[in-house]
């Protein structure tokens, strides 16, 4: 899989490169808008990660310039600008998703990976772990091929540390990513742990388990 | 009151004396050349039966002393009466038989001489009736007032439209314009030197504020992405580094206490951001919110927390609320006050949310004191046992209801209320 990171941030460029990396994408990078347009008139790319702020121009126009030319697809729009004007512009430009900074690692994983699942329909659409397969389309979940029931919230915690099943998740990550923006302000994220309980139960029969990291966050291990 | 009816109530007020001095001098100068006209008339027939006698003296003793017969009679005088004569014009009442009434009529008296005999001469003619004369004159000046009056308001209002046009132009956009909506303002072109002044003016203004709109747009902008990114590069290396190290329960303590409090700054920012926006009005898209339905939403995202807490939300809504708004900032009022209820409020307790068709009330059993009404609502007022709110929550809650002119209120009876009313 084949990433381009247009990002004029050499620090955030970095983190960006080292964390996809770690997933064994080919990763290239641009730093400005001349450099981003040269790279994609001579290659394609599976997902680009594109800020909207470059020194040179901006993120939106080189959008549209790509939609143009029909390398349009698989665009996610990372921006420190969380303004409603560019997000409405960016989506309706038709760009895949749109990450406001500051994200989460495993939230740039989570997105990169559902565009990617969306473009390539190649092979298995499953997702399998463990004696664990998932079907993301109809979202159910197996083991050994017996269908246990998961509720809407035990499945997006499930399917958010699958997606980043190498590394350890905070319960901030997770708890912005299944219930949303709103929660972002409370005072503890304790309450994610009677869900986390609920989802151990359900897997008590997979070779998984919901690993807690002392008081941090959760990881998945494979047993 | 508009320009047009002000202008047309000077003139009405002025037209009023006008007139009426107008009428009464009218009114003398007619009667005297009346007069003038009836007297000529009368010194005129004089001549007229003095070159009748010479023809016909029977005239001269038809002795007619009260008019009946003729509207003229001689009577003998003697000679030092004639010589000492004086010609006279008067008024009298005399029956008239058409009126059957005494009527005002004009006599003339003169002398003449015919061959050695003298006679005095009275002649009458009939008069103006002048009460009936000033009676018609008023009727006739309240009908040209009133003519008079019309025609000026339509054509000031005729007038007005076409000269004022780009003044009504002017101050229709004006009335219209919303800064944030960057709509393009028309300035209208007068030949009017006044007018022109004005519209450059407001030009000026107008580009001035705008400008300077879109620069703090900008800045808010800017300072929010200069703050971002940096916080953004230090929670993705924190992130990195807990992926790529297996690190000790201490370390991982450790650096999960410098990812919350980037997390607090991150959200501190985004509140920032958020209240700043708001107060610029830079949420201009609105729509019908159906309240309820939003507020069932909201609630079912904080299930889990409250469940949590062991405390239960109960909603209950008389009616429909429905309220022209942005759904977004809608969606933020009513999440911060039921996470407000939900972080302050007593483990184990019930959350009442009350929906009615003007307002929108939330209670809770929290501490038992009440809080600080003047400084609920200022920015980073927090209460010292929940370190990791922003204290910008109810500060952005009093920001919108502000937007839209809601009323915020709080009550303690026991229970802490807020209340959000609906006009």
């Amino acid at each position: 899989m084949k990433i381009l990171i247009i990002e004029d941030e050499p620090e955030m460029l970095d983190n960006m490169r080292q964390s996809l990396e770690r997933e064994q994408y080919n990763i290239e990078a641009a730093t400005d808008y001349k450099t981003a347009m040269r790279k994609v008139g001579v290659y394609e790319y599976d997902c680009i990660l594109l800020d909207i702020g470059l020194p040179d121009g901006n993120g939106l126009e080189l959008l549209k310039q790509l939609k143009d030319s029909g390398k349009g697809d698989g665009v996610i729009i990372v921006s420190a600008r969380d303004s409603l004007d560019d997000r409405l512009t960016g989506l309706n430009l038709g760009a895949d998703d749109y990450l406001s900074k500051p994200f989460h690692m495993a939230e740039l994983h989570a997105r990169v990976k559902a565009v990617l699942r969306r473009r390539h329909f190649d092979g298995s659409k499953l997702v399998e772990l463990g004696n664990l397969t998932i079907d993301p389309e109809s979202r159910t979940v197996k083991i050994d091929n017996a269908e246990i029931i998961l509720n809407r919230k035990e499945y997006d915690i499930l399917m958010y540390l699958i997606t980043n099943k190498t590394r350890l998740v905070t319960k901030a990550a997770l708890a912005e990513h299944v219930w949303g923006d709103h929660i972002d302000q409370s005072d503890s994220f304790d309450f994610i742990y009677s869900q986390i309980k609920n989802l151990r139960k359900k897997l008590e029969s997979a070779t998984i388990n919901v690993e807690a990291v002392y008081g941090v966050g959760y990881k998945l291990e494979v047993v | 009151m508009k320009l047009l009816n002000y202008t047309t109530q000077y003139q009405a007020l002025l037209l009023l004396p006008l007139i009426t001095i107008w009428a009464v001098l009218f009114y003398y100068t007619m009667l005297d050349e009346i007069y003038d006209s009836l007297d000529d008339g009368l010194e005129n027939q004089k001549i007229v039966l003095v070159k009748r006698a010479a023809v016909d003296p029977s005239i001269l003793t038809q002795d007619d002393e009260d008019f009946v017969k003729h509207i003229y009679n001689f009577t003998p005088i003697s000679i030092t009466a004639f010589n000492s004569f004086q010609e006279s014009y008067r008024d009298t009442l005399m029956y008239r038989q058409n009126e059957d009434d005494n009527e005002p009529v004009r006599v003339y008296e003169s002398a003449v001489r015919y061959e050695d005999d003298f006679y005095k001469l009275k002649i009458i003619t009939s008069m103006v009736e002048e009460d009936d004369l000033i009676e018609h004159l008023i009727v006739y000046l309240i009908g040209l007032y009133v003519f008079l009056v019309i025609s000026i308001l339509i054509l000031n209002n005729w007038m007005l439209r076409r000269i004022w046009k780009p003044f009504y132009g002017l101050i229709g956009q004006l009335r219209n314009f919303r800064i944030e909506k960057n709509k393009g303002f028309q300035i209208p072109e007068s030949n009017i030197e006044e007018f022109e002044l004005l519209n450059t003016t407001v030009g000026k203004l107008i580009k001035k504020s705008t400008d300077s709109f879109v620069a703090q747009k900008q800045f808010i902008e800017n300072a929010s992405h200069e703050l971002q990114t940096p916080l953004a590069i230090s929670i993705n290396k924190l992130e990195l580094f807990l992926e790529n190290n297996e690190l000790k329960k201490k370390q991982l303590k450790d650096i999960a206490t410098v990812l919350d409090n980037l997390g607090k700054l991150t959200r501190m920012n985004k509140s920032l951001l958020l209240l700043s926006k708001i107060e610029n009005h830079q949420y201009e898209n609105e729509e019908q919110v159906d309240l309820i339905a939003l507020t069932d939403n909201i609630v079912r995202d904080f299930e889990d927390m409250a469940d949590h807490k062991k405390m239960k939300i109960v909603v209950i809504s008389n009616g429909l609320l429905r309220y022209q708004m942005n759904e977004d900032l809608a969606t933020i009022l009513l999440t911060n006050l039921i996470k407000n209820t939900l972080i302050h409020g007593k483990k184990k307790e019930s959350i009442q949310i009350k929906i009615n068709q003007d307002s929108w009330q939330i209670r809770n059993f929290g501490e038992m004191q009440e809080l600080d009404q003047r400084s609920l609502f200022t920015r980073f007022k927090k209460s010292a046992n929940h370190k990791k709110s922003t204290g910008l929550g109810l500060a952005i809650t009093k920001a919108i209801a502000d937007r839209y002119s809601l009323e915020l209120e709080y009550q303690f009876e026991g229970t802490h209320t807020f209340k959000i009313g609906f006009p």
